[in-house]
């Protein structure tokens, strides 16, 4: 998807960031769509693009159906304390802070995160569709600040997502192994000490 | 390995913790693996389909057809492009494509054909045209390449010019085809979306006739559809009820390219 998206960038690739007439990064350096074989694939990007967003979309749609339904979404909304904690999960992780917040299912930064992508993805259909029939759907493409507006938030969600995948790789390995099966299975394997009792809390 | 494979058979109840924490692994890395793989092989397989002569994979041209019959659905006279003021038009416009345009052109030996139903050919002049109804709109053009510019056109509608030349029974049918006079470039429109209230038969810019490069002396002014539609110097139009050829998507595109 952001493959064909890129295609169809590729096109009118006038984003860059800056101040003044001083670009300090330009969406995308000619290397890099070399790089890809990007240039000149506007028809093909755009076919691909109104097909694959069908798939993207019914599988964002039953996966958050899955949660709704399933009970799941507890442990994926933030929590009031969601905020101040994944703060200092993100010290934890950096190394500045040694101690990690209470970790559930998923900790603090995680519900945030795995919240924010979901809104991140209703956006992406929001202002696509806007971008898609800016006259037929004009009310929508007026929200989001107009056809050019919405154009750019449609670009910077898809560099979050870019962002998120990369991170989220990252955390992935670090885990380690037993994590990484866990996504897979659903189930996490806990060692438990063989006397523990049954009355006393069983820590790690 | 044996054990391991004996075990997917066993039940649950009968394995030791261990043994299960094997056995639900290896399951559900089977699936995971298997899933990969089909969607590895589904794109193997769309990337082998053979492009077509409109320049396109038939699942994705078949996908992008079942959008156009979606998205017709939601096409009314009554969603209209924003409208700006004059004043917010740039003065400037962006020149894009001279496809059609490079042959040798005689301003003056110019003529519209209209080609009826019966076979018959309604030969027009442009101040057969100019003396109908005028009509100003200002917009924001888009282009298919992700531009849009403010822009100041006027012209007929083109509803108002088949009233106007008794071609209301012409409309009947789906499709509308356009064409330059030397058939380099030529467009095919749905029926609904030409006789949309913003669609006009254009010969002024910015209040200006048209300049050469803009098409003059006649374009197409289509605000529902992107700029590849707006066919510029119209030599010829006629109607059917089969898609017409049209440029761009022999080139790959969309044939509904509607906004």
């Amino acid at each position: 998807m952001i493959w064909s998206g890129l295609l169809i960038y590729w096109a009118n690739d006038v984003y860059k960031i800056g101040f003044g007439s001083k670009t300090l990064l330009k969406f995308f350096p000619n290397s890099f769509y070399n790089a890809l074989h990007i240039p000149f694939h506007l028809a093909e990007g755009m076919s691909y693009h109104f097909v694959f967003m069908w798939l993207f979309f019914i599988n964002g749609f039953l996966y958050v159906l899955y949660t709704v339904f399933s009970g799941e979404w507890r442990y994926l909304l933030p929590k009031k304390n969601s905020f101040k904690e994944a703060w200092q999960v993100l010290l934890h992780d950096l190394h500045i802070r040694k101690i990690a917040p209470p970790q559930e299912k998923y900790n603090a930064a995680q519900r945030i995160a795995y919240s924010a992508i979901i809104v991140m993805g209703i956006g992406s259909i929001l202002t696509g569709l806007a971008i898609y029939k800016p006259v037929q759907l004009g009310w929508l493409c007026a929200i989001f600040g107009g056809y050019k507006m919405a154009r750019i938030i449609h670009f910077a969600l898809t560099i979050g997502y870019v962002l998120f995948f990369v991170i989220h790789i990252l955390q992935v390995i670090r885990a380690g192994w037993n994590n990484f099966r866990a996504i897979i299975t659903g189930f996490e394997v806990a060692n438990t000490k063989e006397d523990a009792t049954a009355e006393e809390p069983i820590k790690k | 390995m044996a054990n391991f494979l004996k075990n997917i058979f066993t039940k649950n109840g009968k394995l030791s913790t261990d043994e299960l924490i094997v056995k639900k692994t290896i399951i559900s890395f089977f699936f995971f693996i298997v899933l990969m793989g089909a969607g590895f092989w589904g794109w193997k397989w769309l990337r082998h389909q053979p492009e077509t002569a409109n320049g396109t994979r038939q699942p994705l041209r078949n996908v992008l057809d079942m959008n156009e019959s979606l998205f017709r659905k939601i096409l009314s006279n009554r969603h209209l492009s924003k409208e700006y003021s004059e004043a917010d038009a740039v003065k400037k416009v962006r020149v894009n494509g001279d496809v059609g345009l490079k042959s040798k052109f005689d301003t003056s030996s110019w003529r519209l054909y209209v080609i009826r139903k019966n076979g018959d050919t309604l030969t027009l002049k442009l101040d057969d045209i100019k003396k109908l109804p005028k009509t100003d709109i200002v917009f924001d053009f888009k282009c298919i390449e992700g531009w849009d510019q403010v822009t100041h056109w006027a012209g007929v509608k083109f509803s108002d010019f088949v009233k106007a030349y008794g071609l209301t029974g012409e409309t009947q049918m789906k499709y509308v085809g356009m064409s330059t006079p030397d058939k380099q470039y030529y467009v095919g429109i749905d029926m609904p979306s030409i006789l949309h209230p913003q669609t006009i038969l254009c010969y002024e810019m910015n209040g200006q006739p048209l300049p050469l490069n803009q098409g003059y002396p006649l374009r197409l002014i289509i605000p529902v559809k992107y700029g590849i539609k707006h066919l510029k110097r119209i030599g010829t139009i006629y109607f059917s009820n089969n898609r017409p050829p049209d440029y761009w998507f022999e080139r790959g595109y969309d044939y509904y390219s509607g906004l």
